[in-house]
């Protein structure tokens, strides 16, 4: 469904993606990892066109993101994009950044717009707080506002950008649990993320990064279970010490 | 110099000579001001954008207007116009074209700090939900600058209100003249003059007062 090859990417003269190439099927949870600075939030932020790209291509569904002429605001609206820092609309109500690109992007009634946030707001576990503003939420809470507007687009995959990084420790599985549930009911997935556990549990595959490389791709049992390269082992071994 | 004597300040000194400078100063301010706020939107726009040919005019018009008291646009273009269009426009028009082709360069730079001041990641939030740039502008950067930057806006305003006495240079009829007017007709100028001070002073320190009132609650919001 998603297919990134040969994916390189520079700042001036600074290389940030190093021929990356790898591939998400239908249903397929993909976790990239890596240290700080190798370049993996650039890389998922390439695959929605956030971020452009010099060599190599990406293909979504049959849409190439880089190419000259592709829509890429069409393209966006159907990839669900969650970011770290949650990046709700601070001057809109909780409904409100449901609805907004459902009424803008996909020319939904008001009101249909409305059920459809009501009914991913329960799903979240937040129906509770249509009516409030992001700053009056939780940070646990705003990520899962921030899932629900992404879903509330019905996308054919959701990006996720360090969902977790920003959210205080006891937060953090509230998020994780969404997210599970969601990878369980086959939504397909690429996720940034440090949260192991996560990847253990639901994904079908991980990458490793470093340096704007991908360095492993591997299935989730190998990763874990026989990581290759030096520098996975090295990086498994410091964040899965505690 | 004897004591002062208002008992010239009467309601048809009122209706006669002061109203209709007082309605032109506030016509002018409120013409300039929102006038000035969606061109110095656009220019903050146009400078924000990474286009050298948006870039490079935007920034030499705020530049150049900044670089200029405004007495002198004020005569310039008074003078200039009956060139170029063959015929006078009135110091009332005039003025209200100056005044906003002035202030939405100050106003501009209010604009552009307001919409920087908005994170990047909203506007990459919009993006990513598939709103235009146009949308995203519109819908959540523009809504949040604003919002930002109401006290300043205000505040420019303010000093806008205190610049638009000086019409007195082409002729304009405006709150000053008409306090001037009439201090002049009845003999009373250090009177009159006073009056006019105290009405500036009143509505400025009003608009200062709102310009608190406000920053208090949308501090709320945020």
């Amino acid at each position: 469904m998603i297919e990134i090859s040969n994916v390189s990417k520079w700042y001036g003269s600074f290389r940030v993606l190093h021929d990356c190439t790898t591939r998400i099927e239908k249903g397929e949870v993909l976790v990239v990892c890596g240290p700080s600075g190798s370049g993996k939030s650039t890389l998922i932020k390439c695959v929605n066109g956030l971020e452009p790209y010099q060599q190599g291509g990406i293909v979504v569904e049959g849409i190439s993101v880089g190419a000259i002429g592709t829509d890429l605001p069409k393209l966006r609206s159907r990839l669900g994009m969650v970011f770290q820092n949650f990046e709700l609309f601070p001057h809109l109500s909780v409904m409100e950044n449901l609805t907004l690109a459902q009424v803008k992007v996909l020319g939904r009634a008001p009101a249909e717009a409305r059920d459809k946030g009501l009914k991913l707001l329960e799903r979240v576990g937040l129906k509770e707080q249509a009516a409030k503003y992001p700053a009056q939420l939780s940070g646990g809470q705003q990520q899962r506002v921030a899932i629900a507007r992404a879903l509330a687009m019905d996308p054919i995959a959701m990006l996720f950008d360090e969902p977790t990084s920003a959210l205080d420790p006891e937060m953090i599985n509230e998020v994780l649990d969404v997210m599970v549930r969601l990878a369980k009911e086959g939504m397909t997935m690429m996720v940034v993320t440090h949260e192991m556990g996560f990847a253990r549990k639901v994904a079908n595959r991980v990458i490793f990064m470093d340096g704007g490389e991908i360095i492993e791709d591997a299935p989730t049992e190998d990763f874990f279970g026989k990581p290759r390269s030096e520098r996975a082992v090295q990086f498994l071994s410091k964040i899965l010490r505690h | 110099m004897g004591a002062l004597d208002l008992s010239f300040f009467t309601w048809d000194l009122v209706t006669g000579y002061l109203l209709k400078g007082f309605v032109f100063s506030i016509y002018l301010t409120l013409i300039a001001m929102s006038g000035g706020i969606l061109f110095g939107t656009v220019l903050a726009l146009m400078r924000l954008s990474g286009r050298r040919w948006l870039v490079y005019p935007a920034a030499g018009y705020v530049n150049t207007m900044r670089s200029i008291p405004l007495v002198m646009v004020i005569l310039w273009f008074f003078l200039l116009i009956p060139f170029v269009i063959g015929r006078p426009l009135g110091a009332e028009w005039s003025a209200v074209i100056t005044f906003t082709a002035f202030e939405c360069a100050f106003y501009s730079e209010i604009m552009r700090a307001g919409i920087q001041s908005v994170a990047l990641g909203q506007a990459a939030a919009g993006s990513a939900l598939g709103l235009t740039y146009g949308q995203t502008m519109r819908l959540i950067v523009l809504p949040q600058a604003f919002r930002n930057m109401l006290p300043v806006l205000l505040t420019q305003t303010i000093v806008l209100v205190q610049d638009t006495s000086l019409v007195y240079a082409i002729g304009a009829y405006d709150l000053l003249k008409g306090f001037e007017t009439a201090g002049k007709n009845f003999n009373r100028p250090v009177e009159a003059y006073l009056a006019a001070a105290l009405l500036y002073f009143v509505i400025c320190y009003a608009l200062s007062y709102s310009v608190k009132r406000l920053h208090t609650r949308i501090a709320v919001v945020r």
